[in-house]
């Protein structure tokens, strides 16, 4: 049985800040394959076109036949463990004090074998679900989780290395004023975040949804505005030592491709709000992150961001907006980067029209608030990069990965 | 302008200014990003708010020096309105701000005292009855004065002084009415205010909308908001200086907002 967390004390100020360190991070390119699906979240190997052959690990032809560059499919994900090992001493600076840990050899019903970590829960003859995770270094792991979800099993020490759980952290959500950030604010809440702060700009605007957000538990409004950069550097000075996840709701969604628009007013909020604004969130509150990445049970774990799909390939009914959405994508990789030595995650949440006033003219399929939100905590429970949801952002990243021409011709 | 007015005069009004016989009051808010902006329904293009980024601050950027970048609309903290900026002021001659004669920078004002009728109501309207009762107890409201009416308005809390509702600001200004005539009757030299514009919160809804815009700009006049320590300028013989900036084709721009006020306190 994993033993349940407990929600860690204050920190004893005599004490050094644990720093972050990173398992060994190495991969050749071929198995960089695994780290794409488990961005997702989803479990894929190859599989060879010519003799069907599952493998593991990644190799640049088939083992079986010798048929080059087999391609990642999504397969089965049960096997059997067949064998535990603890291990209790390492040379590696990471594993070392993070000792024991445990890995096995799993029989996946696909075919291979392949040696993961192992889930507490777990007993040798145990059948498993295995999982790729990003583990600190941002590679993928093969993760083995238990077929049915055990007690406080989110709680296991070697899970929540590679995972972003909210529970017993402190997040911050950066609009409290819109529909994505009240919904955003409770779902964390909820997830046992211990307190989530709740930026409001422009405090004298009232907006609708002001009094129930106030009412939900360990939600703290706090002034923050992303167009300033004053601001964004007050609330860093006062809080950016105790916030372990954000999550960007900012959102300035405008109609009109670039020719459409009269002037360049709007296109500066937009990249103002938004590309502006990640980067003064990064510059503030990312230092702070990177070197909290190992700082205890409520380590600073991750940046979720909500991104319009259209950053991908632009759709011209929202050109201008889709440009400045690509910025942000654009930037989430550099700023994954920057933050991997602290181990801290950036989670892009990628979505199409929402349920919103600015997309109102639109048809469905469109995303609820409630449903983006949900989706973005799931992510930082599964500890996952890169999230597409609904039909639409999943067609359309589905679409750009088979021809990305096409799909600029077709939109 | 009567008689002439000599180096000495001039000197003199210096040494005043020097000695404190004659008090600068500062009428401009603090240029700050939480400062309230007007705000139009969304579909409308927005005024910029207040917005600094630091250049250098003796640091890798610039060791020896510190200095800002700043954005914001020509209509962002304590601004003045050129008569460009309304549609009905838009074939006025010399009507942008780089085309204003300068000598319409300095003109006296009349300050009309409505803070205790604001304190009770928000949407206190200024009518030409309040117009009327001021002339009464002090004379005409002469010819190319401002009219500032003090609502106490830049006394309260950004909330409180935004006041907007889920059916627009409410918030003090004045009727088409009284616009009309401080135009037409008294040829006022302009129209300011403490509240972010110069019309009422709900002046979208006077006919016609926005009078105070619509009537002083239609007039090739001018237009003063955001400004604050009216409570210290007597209701006469107070002298502004408000020069904003020069910039070509501006319809406006912040600025600071100076009135200079004799110490004995009394009105002409």
């Amino acid at each position: 049985m994993t033993e349940p967390l407990v929600r860690p004390k204050r920190k004893d100020p005599l004490k050094r800040t644990r720093l972050p360190l990173s398992p060994p991070g190495a991969r050749s390119r071929t198995a960089l394959g695994l780290v794409a699906a488990a961005a997702q979240g989803r479990f894929m190997l190859q599989v060879c076109r010519a003799c069907a052959k599952t493998i593991y690990p990644p190799r640049d032809a088939c083992p079986g036949c010798f048929a080059p560059a087999p391609a990642f499919c999504d397969v089965p994900d049960r096997g059997k463990l067949l064998a535990v090992t603890t291990i209790r001493t390492s040379t590696d600076a990471y594993y070392r004090e993070r000792m024991p840990w445990r890995v096995g050899t799993v029989q996946m019903d696909c075919g291979p074998s392949i040696v993961a970590h192992v889930h507490g829960d777990l007993a040798e003859g145990d059948r498993v679900t295995m999982s790729l995770k990003l583990d600190r270094s941002g590679q993928a792991a093969a993760f083995a989780l238990p077929v049915k979800e055990t007690p406080a099993m989110a709680d296991d020490k070697q899970l929540r290395e590679m995972t972003c759980d909210p529970k017993f952290r402190r997040a911050l959500v950066t609009d409290g004023r819109t529909a994505v950030g009240q919904s955003c604010a409770k779902a964390l809440s909820e997830a046992g975040c211990t307190i989530v702060f709740v930026g409001v700009s422009d405090p004298w605007k009232p907006f609708p949804g002001e009094d129930s957000l106030r009412k939900i538990p360990n939600v703290e409004i706090v002034p923050l505005d992303l167009t300033n950069s004053e601001s964004v550097n007050d609330l860093a000075a006062d809080i950016g030592g105790r916030v372990d996840i954000i999550v960007n709701t900012s959102e300035h969604v405008r109609a009109g491709g670039i020719m459409a628009r009269k002037g360049l007013v709007v296109a500066r909020e937009e990249m103002d709000i938004r590309y502006f604004g990640l980067m003064r969130l990064a510059q503030a509150f990312g230092p702070a992150l990177r070197f909290r990445g190992a700082d205890g049970v409520n380590s600073a774990t991750a940046i979720v961001n909500f991104l319009f799909v259209h950053a991908l390939a632009n759709w011209p009914e929202f050109g201008a907006y889709s440009a400045t959405e690509a910025a942000c994508l654009s930037a989430s990789h550099s700023l994954r980067a920057e933050l991997k030595p602290g181990g801290v995650k950036f989670i892009n949440i990628f979505h199409g029209p929402l349920e919103t006033d600015w997309f109102q003219e639109l048809p469905p399929p469109k995303v609820a608030p409630a449903q983006l939100v949900k989706s973005a905590v799931d992510a930082l429970k599964r500890g996952l990069e890169d999230v597409f949801v609904g039909d639409i952002a999943q067609d359309i990243r589905d679409r750009f990965l088979a021809n990305p021409k096409a799909l600029e011709r077709e939109l | 302008m009567a008689g002439p007015y000599s180096p000495a005069d001039l000197l003199a009004f210096a040494g005043a200014v020097a000695s404190g016989a004659v008090r600068v009051v500062d009428l401009t808010q603090t240029l700050a990003p939480e400062f309230p902006v007007i705000v139009l329904p969304p579909e409308f293009g927005q005024a910029s708010p207040f917005r600094m980024e630091e250049i250098s601050r003796y640091d890798e950027r610039g060791p020896g020096w510190y200095w800002n970048n700043f954005t914001m609309s020509e209509h962002t903290g304590t601004h003045f309105d050129a008569p460009i900026h309304w549609i009905t002021g838009r074939d006025m001659p010399d009507a942008s701000v780089d085309t204003i004669p300068p000598a319409n920078f300095v003109a006296p004002a009349c300050v009309v005292d409505v803070s205790a009728q604001c304190a009770e109501d928000p949407d206190f309207t200024l009518n030409v009855d309040h117009l009327l009762a001021w002339e009464q107890q002090h004379g005409k409201i002469p010819k190319r004065s401002w009219v500032l009416l003090r609502t106490d308005w830049s006394k309260l809390p950004p909330r409180g002084y935004a006041n907007m509702k889920d059916d627009g600001a409410h918030t003090p200004g004045p009727s088409p009415e009284a616009m009309k005539w401080l135009v037409e009757k008294r040829d006022v030299h302009g129209f300011g205010t403490e509240t972010i514009g110069t019309d009422h919160g709900q002046a979208t809804h006077f006919n016609p909308p926005h009078p105070a815009h619509y009537y002083i700009h239609g007039a090739g006049k001018y237009g003063l908001q955001c400004l604050c320590n009216l409570d210290q300028l007597p209701p006469k013989g107070a002298v502004i200086f408000s020069a904003p900036l020069k910039i070509k084709q501006g319809s406006g721009s912040p600025l600071r907002v100076l009135a200079l006020v004799a110490t004995d306190g009394a009105a002409t």
